[in-house]
């Protein structure tokens, strides 16, 4: 039998690397695409811990990630649709107007 | 002893290729990379006994959000990141800041790490308090689900309703509404 711990590991793995993806792109698809690793290792974490205790509230809760996560997918996507549109580039670094 | 195979080969598979969707340069690749981490996401959830999530897990995020993903790639056709001069002079891509970033990154990884080989339950296994039947149930599943968090689902629905009405108006075309 699998310890939970080390789903726990994979989970914090998966994370870590997301969140160096949002922090080391240039590219705002790629950044989007590393923030649903990271919801991803959070479901994992709660599907862990719910099969640990014995009840579904875990797989519960990864249906509501699941939603945001969509949701968050389609305004994320309109935003750099529209964004895309007034510059013509996907750089964040392009996006300035509101910065120093 | 199979089943630890199985899930080493299915956790090398999905951090595999979660960091190659990271190194990736071309957005079409990381797409396609993050459908074959999700698919092996699935498969450890089958192995959790959590089937329905599973399933979930290929026709919400491998079907819907990620071919989502492949039409705004398509769409906005600029496959390569551009390298612009201001890239060098942006104040967080100095030398030393990015090196102090770095430091705190890996920082991180110590303290995860740190954190769960401290925990008391660390070889405890994960099935130990229950068995697979109470977990795997479909019907247990949606009773739970539409019994205690019925609020949660109806608020949910508002969420996907607030957010497609936000897409709509965000991606359309600027100028006079018709």
């Amino acid at each position: 039998m699998i310890p939970l711990s080390h789903y726990l590991i994979v989970s914090a793995i998966l994370f870590s690397i997301g969140t160096a993806g949002v922090f080391l792109r240039k590219n705002l698809i790629t950044i989007l695409l590393s923030i649903e690793i990271m919801l991803n290792a959070v479901n994992l974490t709660f599907v862990a811990f719910g099969r640990f205790r014995g009840d579904v509230d875990g797989q519960i809760i990864t249906f509501f990630v699941m939603t945001v996560a969509a949701a968050e997918a389609a305004v994320g996507l309109a935003i750099v649709i529209a964004l895309f549109r007034h510059r013509e580039s996907l750089n964040p670094d392009a996006f300035r107007a509101l910065k120093w | 002893m199979s089943e630890t195979i199985i899930f080493y080969l299915l956790s090398g598979l999905a951090i595999g290729a979660s960091a190659l969707v990271i190194g990736q340069r071309n957005p079409m690749y990381s797409v396609m990379l993050l459908i074959a981490s999700f698919g092996a996401l699935a498969a450890l959830y089958i192995q959790l006994d959590a089937p329905f999530v599973a399933v979930a897990q290929i026709i919400i995020y491998a079907g819907a959000i990620m071919v989502l993903f492949l039409f705004v790639v398509m769409l906005l056709n600029a496959p390569q990141e551009d390298a612009a001069e201001w890239d060098q002079l942006h104040p967080l891509r100095q030398r030393g800041v990015a090196r102090f970033g770095a430091i705190l990154a890996a920082l991180l990884v110590v303290q995860l790490a740190w954190a769960l080989f401290e925990i008391a339950e660390y070889e405890a296994p994960v099935g130990g308090q229950a068995d697979a039947a109470a977990v795997s149930s479909v019907r247990e599943l949606g009773r739970v689900l539409f019994e205690r968090h019925a609020f949660a689902f109806e608020a949910t629905s508002i969420l996907i309703l607030v957010a497609m009405v936000g897409a709509v108006v965000l991606a359309r075309k600027e100028g006079p509404l018709s």
